[in-house]
């Protein structure tokens, strides 16, 4: 079997501008944010986003990676919004597909079955068709009702973080939710995976049950081993959200100088620097980092 | 005891899920929270509660921790099970509302329009999909003018106007139940607009009126009857610290 490993650095080279690119988690729920930072780093641009959003939708936007965001939600969680993206929003600086969150994970299930659409009774009636005049609807062949036919979120690359994961890509999930992360890996041509930690396969299950096996190595294409890979969001059990960094965060995306200030201290280095920054800004602040 | 509007809110939320019956109680917002709380410990204990992340609780956890803080979990329902639920119509919503317009059209997606809004929100989330899919009501904890409107400039739960003009049965799981606030309680007349079923004591009709930015008939409103004794001490145990002061401030 391949070992897959890979290094923060390598995975730009994975990813092409222009592509569509999926993003696992939820809102601030464990998102591959060190993937996402590297992906700030990198001269990759013109990107569909497809996410439940959270901070790595504003961070992409804002950083001007971004050609279209499709999202159900973009939400920080215990933060209902997050000022980059809505800043650019107010400022018709990007462009979006908005859709009920239904929809959204019906699109994702049209791609991982190969199908052009699924339909879906959630959007009928809504103004979520008038925002997507893309769409189309379906007539029932067995009965009087049109659904929408929600097309397929179609991917060229997903990107998953998970609590753990072996070198071959079989990737553990160890918190409460596996969100869509197996669909958004299925969605897609490729899947990039970052982990807590990369263990032999035959430790994956001594101390978890086999249902916390998320994804096999056939959708997997490339490991990173990345510690804190989530930070600032939620990695539950290995962390939980970095409520006061991300309060931070969201503070200083709201003005343009502290914004500024953020790049330069947390998003201007690899991500050894970012992790270094971070717990520097938990010493002067006096407030803890993430804890289990 | 004094019993203070947010009590009064939260006897009015659990009225609401009174006749739920086996179904999933979602809950967005503090006093819907312990709404759905108290109808669980009083009468409705069919219903379904969870933990606002991924576990169905028979009895709930502390208000605002999940079910690492405490109670019993009874069942997994992650974020993917949730959409499941609702599509075999097993739910009932009480969401906030941004805008709101006179035959419950719903918006939490924007203000403004929609290529460049005044104000991003947070995009429409499950609100069309719960309204195409089980009953869906509505919390308001400040009542205005601002958010009672003419017409709401993104439609993310579908109103009863909408839904009778959707003529081919697609909607026909469409049922919106009432609209708490602040103020009062209101429901949906027969042509599917809204009015004012009670208004909440201390409050006047020309108060709720003058908060709601389209005529509104307050013709048969009577007054929202006060919490019991025994919701008044269950309330105090569900919510100790007083986090429903936070969306309903005491006078």
């Amino acid at each position: 079997m391949r070992d897959k490993t890979l290094t923060l650095e390598d995975i730009p080279q994975h990813i092409e501008s222009g592509m569509t690119i999926g993003i696992g988690g939820w809102g601030s729920r464990r998102k591959p944010m060190s993937m996402v930072r590297a992906l700030l780093q990198s001269d990759v641009t013109d990107l569909t986003v497809v996410t439940f959003g959270g901070p790595d939708a504003g961070l992409l936007c804002a950083a001007g990676k971004v050609r279209k965001l499709i999202y159900g939600f973009v939400s920080l969680d215990s933060i209902a919004l997050d000022p980059l993206f809505t800043g650019m929003r107010e400022r018709g600086e990007i462009t979006v597909d908005e859709y009920d969150e239904g929809m959204f994970v019906a699109g994702l299930r049209a791609a991982a079955s190969r199908l052009s659409f699924l339909p879906i009774r959630a959007g009928v009636g809504s103004d979520v068709p008038a925002m997507n005049p893309h769409l189309k609807t379906v007539a029932s062949p067995y009965d009087d009702d049109v659904y929408l036919a929600m097309p397929a979120l179609k991917l060229d690359v997903a990107l998953i973080h998970v609590n753990r994961s072996d070198p071959q890509g079989n990737a553990q999930y160890l918190g409460p939710d596996p969100y869509f992360d197996d669909l958004f890996a299925m969605a897609a041509d490729r899947c990039l995976l970052s982990a807590e930690s990369i263990v032999p396969t035959d430790e994956l299950l001594k101390d978890a049950a086999p249902q916390t096996l998320l994804l096999s190595r056939m959708y997997v294409d490339g490991v990173v081993e990345s510690p804190q890979g989530a930070h600032f969001t939620s990695c539950t059990p290995d962390y939980e959200r970095d409520e006061a960094f991300q309060s931070h965060y969201a503070k200083s995306a709201k003005d343009p100088e502290a914004w500024k200030s953020f790049v330069d201290t947390y998003l201007s280095g690899d991500e050894a620097a970012y992790q270094s920054a971070v717990r520097a800004f938990h010493a002067a602040a006096g407030t803890e980092g993430a804890q289990r | 005891m004094t019993i203070t509007t947010a009590d009064i809110c939260v006897a009015a939320a659990a009225d609401a899920w009174r006749e739920a019956g086996e179904v999933l109680a979602h809950a967005v917002g503090t006093v819907p929270t312990i709404g759905a709380r108290l109808a669980h410990a009083t009468d409705a204990s069919d219903l379904v509660l969870t933990d606002g992340e991924a576990y169905l609780m028979s009895e709930p956890p502390p208000l605002g921790k999940s079910a690492a803080g405490g109670g019993t979990i009874e069942g997994w329902a992650p974020f993917r099970r949730i959409f499941d639920i609702l599509s075999t119509g097993r739910r009932h919503s009480m969401m906030g509302a941004s805008q709101i317009d006179a035959y419950g059209n719903q918006n939490i997606s924007l203000i403004g329009s929609w290529d460049q809004p005044k104000r991003q929100l947070i995009g429409v989330r499950g609100a069309p999909g719960n309204t195409a899919n089980h009953r869906t009501d509505y919390w308001v904890s400040r009542h205005s003018a601002r958010v009672f409107v003419p017409t709401v400039d993104v439609v993310s739960g579908v109103g009863n106007d909408r839904a009778a003009a959707d003529t081919t049965g697609t909607l026909k799981y469409h049922h919106l139940g009432v609209v708490l606030t602040n103020l009062a309680v209101l429901d949906y007349d027969p042509a599917g607009r809204l009015r004012v079923r009670s208004i909440h004591p201390g409050v006047t009709a020309e108060q709720v009126k003058e908060a709601t930015g389209f005529d509104i008939d307050v013709s048969e409103a009577v007054v929202t009857r006060l919490p019991t004794a025994e919701e008044l001490q269950i309330i105090e145990q569900l919510d100790p610290s007083g986090r429903r002061f936070a969306e309903v401030p005491k006078a």
